[in-house]
């Protein structure tokens, strides 16, 4: 099967999530990532190399788990950017990408000497795609972030909360994956308008900007009609009011910390609802209607999740999706991993092979396209696994050459 | 396609067609505000998100709903009747001139009424047909039911999701961020698969998994699983994690939430915590200040792995630690912000939406959005771009459309095509 990115070349700053899961998807679809890293301090500029999770009881720079994850399929090559030799083969690397990539602080590809201005001279049509926190444009440019730094500025957090309770916010970095598609999103979109146009172009990404417009209604709801989230204890984010649906929440089930979604989307499924509990209180009459549902929406969860509590929430849930009423368990990892026909007929679990890890699963892609499908070829580079690949086949150095620069400390 | 000289998106050129309600209409915006021509194919009566609440000066109407406004800017739409001959027709020969349809109708939908890739292919080779289901439509249980809710549930984020006292349910992230991952997706998929054309490749059918999306973007959840068969547990406003951390959250004076992020461990962070409380004069009233002195003249950075043996270790990272939640508690949320911020610390505001939109940062950035709304006489604040483009700039290039405005115009472009 084709690839869709073939012939594409990205030259890749990125780390962490935000960054180095966006030109992972370009991997998968067959571009060349290159991931450059710094020999000196072991590629630690991504914070996650080498970090765990661990497959097994050894440890080191190329052992690392979510490092492996986030870096599937790309090569990576070493590369010292404080000596002169160094910033040579860079500008020989940008002249043959298409695309430079990068999620340092602001100010850094400046510093290095390869700012916009610097790469368009070397490139003129380069597509340069940077991510930070808050952008590089901004009063804000030079403030630190990590993922629940930007879900709290960008108003993710507030939303993620129950009633009259503090924020809950989200569990992981939901803005690192998040930033890491938007950044995804806008290099392709750049290169194709290179490709309509002849034109490269920077695009400045901020990951607190791409935050912020995940809560849409919410912001319109506050400039249209003045009416702001703080109020009566709200968010409530189980519940909800944009379309209003009511019983729709989450409620325990049967054994310790287990639970079940349910959400009756109209009539229909609160009737159906209603016949699979058989019990007397579906027929109260502060429950006939949605507007009576709402208002007793307290006594309408007590009285479900007493329903719920004592029945298994697989079992339950898949009666009541048989009944047409949308309903899941609240998965653990386990659950959705190893148990989950859906996640297994999809293949959302490939193994990849990384060369010193060996073999071991990863995050698969949650698209099939029907004529350029992805392929996840192998684990996350090691450090500097493709440097004779990339100075000598791409670059055009030979061994001896390639063997100085490891010498000089250039590679 | 070509591509007129001036400031345009760069999907500029790019004609697509939306069939879409909640779940998928997000793709179209995302498309139409790159420039993308994203004409919304709605039934006769407007689509269902128009009756989504909330409403502008909360009177429910097909063109008040804030909701639909959100998600449709930027884009036509097309008023027709796929249960008629005459629609499906209309909406053939609209597919059979546009690059991209997107559509997240229920598995068969599309196949029933003659319109899926494999009858529209046929007229249009180079068509990349994407379709946003809950499951997928290669997926078993491909006709599941399924709201935003369930597939957070089942996807895998609502598990790490909540807070340390596991007697509370886990917690649904708000904003149908279900729906919008997939999306987010569909994007990644539809502009890959354009690439691919644009090399000289045909058009191609994508299948996007609401499920399969979720599943894949649950950071630590899925990977702490996949490499080490260890479960992650919910902890408030911070990562799940397979160990507890220390909480993070602390309110400040005015009652708005902090996430006090990053403490100081090296000696300049110390020092330069120690200059910041003096100047609030707070220094003195701290009772572990003098840790602090320590902290400051250390001649490395300090070290968690070694707290856990080492009580000196552990007693200076709390003090830095504690002096951080003691200036939260006496300081309002934004002044804390400012002055950690600037002076090097991460630490982050715990805003609700209507506080990013009136922010200096984002007000310079231009994230607020003006739109104009001719009919009603006034124009509204949207959010703004998730990038900026530097050579093609992100726009909202018109109010999101009345229902079916653009029927005629779309219909005789058909025909002088």
């Amino acid at each position: 099967m084709p690839k869709a990115l073939a012939g594409y070349r990205i030259c890749d700053f990125t780390g962490q999530l935000a960054g180095a899961g966006a030109t992972r998807h370009l991997a998968a679809f067959g571009a060349e990532v290159i991931r450059i890293e710094d020999p000196v301090n072991e590629g630690r500029w991504d914070i996650l190399r080498g970090q765990p999770p661990y497959k097994d009881e050894r440890r080191g720079i190329n052992l690392g788990g979510s490092f492996n994850n986030h870096n599937v399929g790309k090569r990576g090559i070493t590369l010292n950017l404080r000596t002169e030799r160094g910033k040579e083969l860079l500008t020989e690397l940008v002249e043959v990408s298409d695309v430079v990539s990068e999620n340092f602080s602001a100010g850094v590809m400046d510093r290095l000497g390869f700012g916009y201005d610097q790469l368009r001279a070397i490139k003129q049509d380069i597509v340069y795609v940077s991510n930070s926190g808050f952008g590089k444009q901004g009063p804000y440019g030079t403030y630190k972030t990590w993922g629940p730094i930007v879900q709290a500025v960008s108003g993710l957090t507030w939303t993620s909360k129950l009633r009259d309770l503090e924020p809950a916010g989200w569990g992981y970095s939901y803005m690192d994956h998040t930033g890491g598609y938007y950044m995804c999103i806008a290099i392709l979109a750049a290169l194709h308008h290179r490709n309509m146009t002849g034109e490269g172009q920077w695009v400045d990404m901020s990951c607190t900007d791409a935050g912020a417009t995940l809560t849409g209604p919410a912001v319109l709801d506050y400039t249209a009609n003045g009416r702001p989230t703080r109020r009566d204890g709200l968010p409530d984010s189980n519940h909800n009011r944009w379309p209003p649906m009511a019983p729709h929440a989450v409620y325990p089930a049967e054994g310790e910390d287990n639970w079940i979604a349910i959400a009756c989307r109209d009539e229909q499924d609160w009737h159906a609802l209603a016949a699979e509990v058989g019990e007397p209180w579906t027929g109260d009459p502060r429950f006939a209607t949605l507007d009576g549902r709402i208002e007793h929406e307290a006594s309408l969860d007590e009285a479900l999740g007493g329903w719920t509590a004592s029945r298994d929430r697989f079992e339950t849930a898949e009666r009541l999706r048989a009944a047409g009423v949308p309903a899941s368990a609240v998965q653990r990892p386990g659950d959705r991993i190893d148990h989950d026909v859906n996640t297994s007929a999809w293949g959302l679990w490939p193994t990849v092979r990384q060369t010193d890890m060996g073999d071991v699963r990863v995050d698969g892609v949650p698209a099939h396209l029907s004529e350029t499908e992805w392929e996840l070829e192998h684990g996350a580079p090691n450090l500097g696994e493709h440097n004779e690949e990339v100075y000598g086949e791409l670059l055009g150095l030979d061994a001896d050459e390639i063997a100085s620069l490891r010498e000089e400390g250039v590679i | 396609m070509t591509a007129p000289a001036g400031p345009h998106g760069p999907m500029h050129g790019l004609r697509v067609v939306e069939l879409c309600e909640e779940i998928g209409e997000f793709a179209g915006k995302l498309l139409a505000d790159m420039g993308a021509d994203v004409v919304k194919v709605e039934p006769p009566g407007g689509s269902q998100t128009r009756s989504f609440a909330p409403f502008l000066d909360d009177e429910p109407h097909p063109d008040r709903s804030l909701f639909f406004w959100h998600y449709n800017t930027s884009k036509r739409s097309v008023a027709l009747d796929l249960d008629s001959e005459d629609g499906r027709e209309a909406f053939r020969r609209l597919v059979t001139g546009a690059d991209v349809l997107v559509e997240d109708r229920a598995p068969g939908w599309m196949a029933e009424r003659g319109l899926d890739y494999e009858d529209l292919r046929g007229d249009n080779p180079d068509l990349i047909h994407c379709a946003i289901t809950p499951f997928g439509r290669s997926g078993p249980r491909a006709d599941d039911p399924a709201t935003d809710l369930t597939i957070l549930a089942g996807g895998g984020p609502m598990w790490s999701c909540g807070y340390d006292d596991h007697s509370i349910p886990p917690v649904r992230g708000g904003g149908n961020q279900g729906y919008q991952t997939g999306c987010h997706w569909a994007l990644i998929t539809i502009l890959t698969a354009l690439l691919y054309r644009d090399g000289g490749g045909g058009g191609q059918f994508i299948d996007v998994s609401l499920h399969a999306a979720s599943n894949v973007t649950t950071e630590a959840g899925s990977y702490q699983w996949l490499v080490a068969q260890e479960t992650v547990q919910r902890q408030t406003g911070r990562h799940a994690g397979v160990r507890e951390s220390g909480p993070t959250q602390v309110q400040a004076k005015d009652g708005v939430w902090m996430n006090t992020g990053l403490f100081p461990r090296r000696p300049h962070e110390f020092r330069t915590l120690i200059e910041w409380m003096q100047e609030l004069g707070l220094y003195d009233e701290y009772e572990q200040s003098p840790l602090l002195e320590v902290g400051a003249g250390m001649d490395r950075m300090l070290d968690m792995a070694r707290a856990a043996e080492d009580d000196e270790e552990a007693a200076l990272l709390t003090a830095g630690r504690e002096a951080m939640i003691f200036l939260v508690e006496r300081m309002d949320a934004y002044d804390y912000f400012y002055g950690a911020q600037e002076r090097g610390f991460q630490v982050g505001i715990i805003y609700a939406p209507e506080d990013v939109i009136e922010d200096p940062h984002f007000i310079a950035r231009g994230f607020r959005t003006e739109v104009e709304h001719p009919e009603l006489g006034r124009s509204f604040v949207y959010p703004g771009a998730p990038y900026a483009f530097q050579g093609s700039p992100w726009a909202i290039t018109r109010r999101p459309p009345l229902p079916g405005e653009h029927t005629a115009e779309v219909l005789a472009e058909l025909d002088h095509a």
